[in-house]
């Protein structure tokens, strides 16, 4: 039931947030933090709960707290959510970012704050439904729900390119979950012609044998609706123009979070139910991630504007998630997963600030910045540290995530691994540019606004204390998402029989055991 | 023993505290903590050294497990042995010395003087994590540390464009080598699955073979990284440039600690280097390139700072020879010598600096030994070591120990040798230049006659200290014919091996005539050339070779030209081009598709009946027309 609970209260919140903002202005606002606080407080009790030894042994390769009814049984569709480590990260992660983006639109959402949040909370239910759907229909279902209050959140509250950015943003989107559900249609038909069990369920749908083709094909509409989502370059281009062109908070999620279901999606779905088609794109996939590493880089470099920036060193950092994510080892794919989270919270934090700077300068034009520092001396030590960290600076987070991920590519392939490595330098060039373009080198114009406010610094001082203590203290995280990783790459996810299966697709289990 | 924590814990948490509250401090509280958690980590430093002392048996304190993935385990974790005793000995007290210094010196800045500070800490801190750590993983940490905070004094005056270039140039070029050593490290978890370098180290050693691809491969990985942090050719260009940053951070990070990491890395890491000889020649010939590169470069330099630069990457060629003929304690006592005297010109000329108002150029001086008495002294004292005075200087037996064991060792070589020497005599002619030039002659500018002195106790205790020691190191180890202490050699022989010496040509007592006479020359060439007679100079440079030799010289021999065009117009020309992103018109592409196609299909709904009717018959007449030709 606490699974329900996670994904109902910000939906519920989100309800809520319109009535209510004709009572105050900032109410939604407020409910909207108490809900997500909550959540995450919920999350935490669970990540408390499964830090115990035993449960994590007992719960090698299992979930550890799940829930299931059945929603569509003449269809074999049910509701069925459940968490392993990977998934209670990114839950984690999502409530965390979720309070940033609801803190950093306080002053900058003045227009139809109710709409706005409610279009906030029902994005992050989404993606919570997202990260625990164990039901391929179900997915589906959040995987589009996620998108549509996205959509208005950049749609409404965007900025002057916001019709264009939206759309494409929508389209891109589309067009690969079109193909997912292509590839889940035919995965259900070839299971249930094969079985006789017609079933969306992922742990029934695990280890259908399938043909080589059949199984090249279906991966690969699973792959391209989460490259696009990752994104891979060349499926990047939607990025740039909906992170710039979102509100500050919607640049946050989708950074921070929505990038998160792509790589998310290869770890949960293409990888257990396609593990020899999956294995057979290796190289290929491991190539696209280093691509999409250095072609971000440079183009992050060439930007001039600030959130467009941010946006392409994202293609960056999820390029390294790619590499990791299909070296095929514990050490890379670990590192993919520290990656995820330190890439979430750097890029989120990045773009917190250059909201706040918008809202001072009324501008994003790096080529108008500079030599802030003298004006706002906490913004530029809060930028400093966070391109320090989007550079993969040791004693930060993104260091552990980039390292494991090189350290174990390298076993899967050297080359390229080492042509990945000089993602290293391009990072730092672009880290130091940002740096020199806005808060150092002076470019003539005296600039002169508010530095960071109470509420600001507070969010920056708790982003920057997560962001080190990953960087200097990463084993909670790395403890929580060993035995996943371990069960996605030695295929050993549920090795249920089939009496225990059949019974399972009937009856309904019990709710918030854990098992 | 067990306070080794705080050595590197004392600088991190006054950079903590200044970083948080800095700003709202009263300045000396701020200088306190700034230079007092160093002064105390010097003290710890120096009570754990002599705990050390005694046995001299390599402590390791693990103080919690970093990271442990998939089989991958690395700790942060110190480990003391007599190596990172000299290191953390050097690094705490020359850093406190300086941190007293810039107490005084940075008085002046408005804003910024904690932050100052904090910076300096931060980078102590890592400085120290560097050579305390025992594992490659928490040494990279120190590592990329000690460059964020290179990069961060660089661009101390940020609003300066230029101070904000050289910052990005100096983070950048050594980033570069930093990528190499990254993939040195993926190589030996690979083979050994553990990155500790004791482990690395027996198992290399146990494993490979000399010379074996593997080993080579690595070990030039690793030199990469040594380069970059070193300012080694060919990744030298940034250190002249990383100049900009206050003279303070020059002494301490620029001259005495930061850039000799890279020998830290080769020394602590020598049985691989003994493993791949290809390297060690290697290490040995980049040392010779840059130290006569650099040497003649210097001699062309009229900024002060710029000079001693040039100078560092010189004497830091040295110690790289040293390591490439396996003269490891040769190098790390040469590292200690120039720690002490390049700190001292460096201090010294921040006073000339001050005193002038920021004139940073040496042919604007002149004159200046009566003014500033202190600075000349001190000045003076450090140029003699450097340019190894005979017997009174400590710069003469550090560097005579890798002169001559760069010909006596079993891997010595005469070429070695003979550059070493050529560069001797340059040592001394820029060095006494640089005297000549600033302390003796005429006063050249009005700047001269505005001196402004305010040197108190805390500027000039740790001349003083430091000028005494530029003199005195040198008697830790003395060679044969001149003592034949070997205090130096023995306390670090648990830690590096000593290097064995072959019969040559020639009698180290022989040799060193021949060096204190080429040190005298080099003295005496300056002499004639920038005080007796220094029209001859100038004539020269006015002629068009003179002058097209001069600019050739004065910008390092054109490399940043060079690395310009090859490296940084195409990438900003590449990445410029592309800003609007090649693939997204692929993507517009489509999108003008599917509108056209959206304008044709408009057309065709004009609302005329007769069109309609048209397309219906002809639609029709096609149907039948298939059925009937089937």
């Amino acid at each position: 039931m606490m699974l329900v609970l996670l994904i109902a209260v910000p939906l519920l919140a989100g309800l809520l947030c319109l009535p209510l903002s004709t009572i105050h202005r900032k109410a939604p606002f407020w409910l909207s933090l108490a809900a997500l606080t909550a959540d995450l407080l919920v999350a935490a009790s669970i990540w408390a709960n499964c830090q115990t030894d035993a449960v994590a042994a007992a719960s090698a390769g299992r979930w550890l707290i799940s829930f299931r009814i059945d929603w569509i049984p003449q269809l074999g569709v049910g509701i069925h959510f459940a968490l392993d480590g990977l998934s209670l990260i990114l839950v984690g992660l999502t409530e965390f970012l979720g309070i940033a983006a609801a803190i950093s639109s306080w002053s900058e959402i003045n227009e139809r704050a109710g709409y706005f949040y409610a279009n906030l909370m029902f994005t992050i239910s989404g993606i919570l439904g997202v990260f625990m759907s164990l039901d391929l229909f179900l997915f589906y279902f959040f995987w589009e729900l996620m998108l549509v209050p996205m959509y208005f959140l950049i749609g409404i509250w965007g900025h002057e390119n916001r019709a264009y950015a939206s759309m494409k943003f929508f389209i891109f989107t589309q067009a690969g979950g079109l193909l997912m559900l292509i590839s889940i249609l035919g995965l259900y038909f070839i299971h249930g012609r094969a079985t006789g069990i017609y079933t969306f369920d992922y742990v029934q749908l695990l280890g259908t044998a399938l043909s080589e083709p059949e199984g090249t094909w279906l991966m690969l509409g699973f792959a391209v609706a989460f490259a696009v989502k990752l994104p891979a370059v060349p499926l990047h281009p939607w990025l740039a123009d909906a992170h710039t062109e979102a509100p500050t908070a919607g640049s946050i999620i989708l950074a921070g979070l929505l990038l998160k279901t792509g790589a998310y999606g290869f770890l949960r779905f293409v990888i257990p139910l396609f593990p020899a088609a999956s294995a057979a794109i290796s190289l290929p996939a491991m190539i696209i991630g280093t691509v999409s590493i250095l072609y971000g880089a440079a183009m992050a470099f060439s930007q001039t504007d600030f959130k467009r920036m941010v946006a392409y060193t994202s293609v960056s950092h999820m390029g390294f998630v790619l590499l990791g994510i299909f070296a095929f080892n514990e050490v890379a794919v670990q590192g993919a997963i520290v990656q995820m989270v330190a890439h979430g919270i750097s890029t989120g934090m990045l773009f917190f600030i250059a909201g706040a700077l918008q809202e001072r300068m009324h501008t994003r034009d790096l080529t108008l910045m500079g030599g802030m520092w003298s004006t706002a001396p906490r913004m530029g030590a809060v930028t400093l540290i966070f391109a320090a960290a989007s550079l993969g600076l040791p004693g930060t987070g993104n260091f552990v995530g980039e390292f494991l991920v090189l350290l174990g590519s390298w076993q899967a392939g050297a080359a390229i691994t080492a042509i990945a490595t000089t993602g290293l330098i391009a990072a730092t060039v672009y880290a130091v540019w940002l740096m020199h373009v806005t808060f150092f080198c002076s470019a003539g114009t005296e600039w002169k606004f508010p530095d960071f406010s109470f509420r600001e610094m507070a969010v920056a001082v708790v982003m920057i204390a997560a962001i080190v203590a990953i960087g200097l203290y990463p084993a909670p995280l790395l403890k929580v998402s060993a035995l996943p990783v371990r069960a996605i790459l030695n295929n050993t996810y549920v090795v249920p029989d089939a009496a225990a299966l059949s019974q399972q697709s009937r009856a309904a289990v019990k709710p918030g055991v854990i098992r | 023993m067990e306070l080794l924590w705080l050595i590197p814990a004392l600088p991190l948490a006054g950079f903590v505290i200044l970083a948080l509250a800095g700003a709202r401090m009263p300045r000396p509280l701020a200088a306190s903590i700034g230079a007092g958690s160093v002064g105390l980590s010097a003290l710890i430093a120096v009570v754990t050294a002599a705990a050390f002392f005694p046995d001299q048996r390599a402590h390791t304190q693990n103080l919690w497990k970093w990271i442990d993935a998939g089989g991958f385990s690395s700790d942060i974790s110190l480990t003391l042995d007599a190596l990172s005793v000299v290191m953390v000995l050097v690094i705490t007290f020359v850093g406190f010395m300086i941190h007293l210094y810039a107490t005084e010196s940075m008085s002046g800045e408005k804003d910024g003087y904690s932050r100052f500070f904090a910076y300096m800490n931060l980078f102590v801190g890592s400085m120290l994590l560097l050579v305390l750590a025992d594992n490659l993983l928490l040494l990279y940490l120190g590592w990329e540390g000690v460059g964020l905070c290179s990069y961060l004094l660089i661009s101390f005056w940020y609003s300066d464009p230029a101070n904000s270039r050289a910052a990005m140039k100096a983070f950048i070029v050594t980033r570069v080598g930093d990528a190499a050593m990254a993939v040195g490290l993926f190589i030996l978890y690979k083979e050994f699955g553990t990155l500790r370098i004791t482990e690395v180290m027996n198992m290399a050693a146990a494993q490979w073979s000399s010379g074996s691809t593997i080993a080579v491969a690595a070990a030039a990985l690793l030199l990469g990284g040594a380069v970059g942090k070193s300012a080694q050719v060919p990744l030298h260009t940034w250190l002249p440039d990383a100049m900009a940053g206050p003279t303070p951070v020059s002494a301490l990070i620029h001259a005495a600690t930061m850039v000799t990491a890279g020998v830290y890395l080769i020394a602590r890491m020598h049985i691989l280097f003994t493993l791949a000889p290809q390297v060690r020649i290697a290490v040995a010939v980049v040392g010779a390139t840059t130290l006569l590169l650099a040497g003649i470069s210097a001699l062309a330099q009229s900024d002060i700072k710029r000079a001693l630069a040039y100078s560092t990457m010189s004497q830091i060629g040295y110690m790289f020879v040293a390591l490439g003929v396996g003269a490891w304690t040769a190098a790390i006592f040469h590292f200690m010598v120039h720690a002490f005297f390049k700190a001292l010109l460096f201090l010294s000329a921040g006073i000339v600096i001050d005193a002038l108002h920021h004139e940073r150029d040496m042919l604007r001086m002149g004159g200046l030994r009566h003014q500033l008495p202190l600075a000349f002294w001190c000045f003076l004292i450090g140029a003699a070591s450097l340019s190894a005075l005979p017997l009174i200087s400590a710069g003469f037996y550090s560097k005579d120990l890798i002169l001559w064991e760069s010909l006596a060792s079993a891997n010595g070589s005469a070429w070695l040798w003979a550059a070493g020497m050529a560069g001797a005599l340059c040592t001394s002619a820029y060095a006494f230049r640089m005297v000549f030039l600033i302390f003796y002659g005429k006063a050249q500018s009005e700047a001269s006659y505005r001196i402004a002195v305010h040197s108190g106790l805390r500027t000039k205790a740790p001349l003083i200290i430091l000028a005494l020691l530029a003199l005195l190191a040198g008697f830790l180890q003395t060679p044969e014919s001149l003592g034949g202490i070997s205090f130096f050699s023995a306390f670090i022989s648990t830690a590096l091996p000593s290097t064995p010496t072959i019969g040559t040509a020639m009698s180290e007592g022989t040799m060193q005539y021949l060096s204190g006479f080429l040190s005298l020359l080099g003295i005496f060439l300056a002499y004639i050339f920038f005080l007796y007679n220094p029209d001859y100079i100038r004539n020269f440079i006015r002629k068009p070779f003179g002058f097209a030799l001069h600019c050739f010289l004065s910008s390092g021999w054109n490399v940043d030209r060079l690395y310009d065009i090859l490296f940084v117009r195409p990438f900003i020309y590449a990445a410029q081009t592309n800003c609007r992103d090649i693939i997204n018109l692929f993507f517009l592409l489509v999108a003008l598709l599917h509108k056209g196609a959206n304008r044709v299909l408009c057309a065709s709904q004009s609302g005329l009946v007769r069109k309609y009717a048209f397309g219906i018959a002809a639609g029709a007449a096609l149907i039948l027309g298939v059925v009937a030709l089937k």
